[in-house]
């Protein structure tokens, strides 16, 4: 298997992402934001960090990369695609995942090892976790608190789209807690907390974010067994 | 006098949306009483955005700019004016 991970101007956790694919046991495979050639991955991870310096909106220009094109069109045609922090501003700047994620209410930076439940286990990067299953994970963001209008939010608790909440204190002031939501057809994910920084016992506070690249894994075997 | 270039200018203000909670405007609002100011009900706070055309303002691809990337309509909203350059 391989899963591409994009490297943007600015992009700061695409050696971890890279890592986290590896540890997972898939061939991690480099993309770069200006090159639409997605190298004939089977899943992409667009990582956290500040791509093009987050200027305008985090994720507003990354949006525009030439590798985002081909990533929109493979994700519509259902390939699995995961948005960590940044990652998960681009999905949203590009439409891919409703909603938008601004300026934490309390404006502070907020980094630390972070509590969360997982709601949803039908999407293609949480298929090995249990419904309920309280996992610890990092957060770091500024600007993590997830957004959107009452009518979506009401959409995406209907349509068990929530993939995971935060537990014990809201970090960022995220709507409904919302750490991580999916798009309808489950092969696409945002997380605003950091899985592929708790891979390893001596970097990270657990390994339970290897679930997320094993998940995909056990995915792609599935669908390859079913064509 | 200097020959001065006619340029279309083209202003772009960028707002949240009044539903979506302005965490920089609170906290400029909470300074005021430190300067005296009593009687601010909000402050909220925004981004002005100067486009300037070579030739006539475009109104039409100023639109499109503004709409497709410089603000996001799922949080914001922005309004547009043409702004008389130097004659």
């Amino acid at each position: 298997m391989r899963i591409g991970v994009v490297t943007f101007p600015g992009s700061l956790d695409d050696g971890d992402a890279r890592r986290a694919v590896r540890l997972a046991g898939a061939t991690d495979v480099s993309l770069w934001h200006n090159d639409p050639d997605l190298r004939r991955v089977d899943a992409v991870i667009l990582p956290g960090g500040f791509s093009y310096g987050d200027y305008l909106r985090c994720g507003a220009i990354a949006r525009f990369a030439p590798v985002m094109e081909s990533i929109v069109a493979a994700a519509n045609a259902g390939m699995p695609v995961l948005g960590i922090c940044n990652g998960f501003q681009i999905l949203c700047e590009a439409h891919l995942l409703p909603g938008a994620l601004v300026r934490n209410e309390h404006l502070h930076f907020r980094n630390r090892d972070q509590r969360l439940r997982i709601e949803s286990s039908s999407t293609a990067w949480t298929s090995g976790f249990r419904e309920g299953q309280e996992i610890l994970i990092p957060v770091k963001n500024g600007e993590g608190r997830y957004v959107a209008d009452a009518a979506t939010l009401d959409e995406l608790e209907a349509g068990e789209r929530i993939v995971a909440r935060y537990l014990n204190g809201n970090p960022n002031g995220s709507e409904r807690d919302i750490a991580a939501i999916r798009n309808e057809a489950g092969n696409v994910v945002g997380i605003m907390p950091h899985p592929e920084h708790a891979v390893e016992a001596l970097t990270g506070p657990s390994t339970d974010g290897l679930g997320f690249f094993t998940s995909v894994l056990t995915h792609l075997s599935a669908a390859g067994a079913r064509t | 006098m200097s020959q001065e270039y006619a340029v279309a200018r083209v202003v772009v203000d960028v707002m949240l949306k009044p539903e979506i909670l302005d965490p920089q405007g609170q906290a400029v609002a909470n300074a005021l009483p430190r300067l005296g100011v009593a009687g601010v009900e909000s402050v909220r706070i925004g981004k002005r955005i100067e486009i300037e055309f070579a030739g006539d303002a475009d109104l039409e691809q100023a639109q499109e700019i503004a709409d497709k990337l410089l603000a996001n309509p799922v949080i914001e909203e922005f309004t547009l004016r043409v702004e008389d350059g130097p004659a």
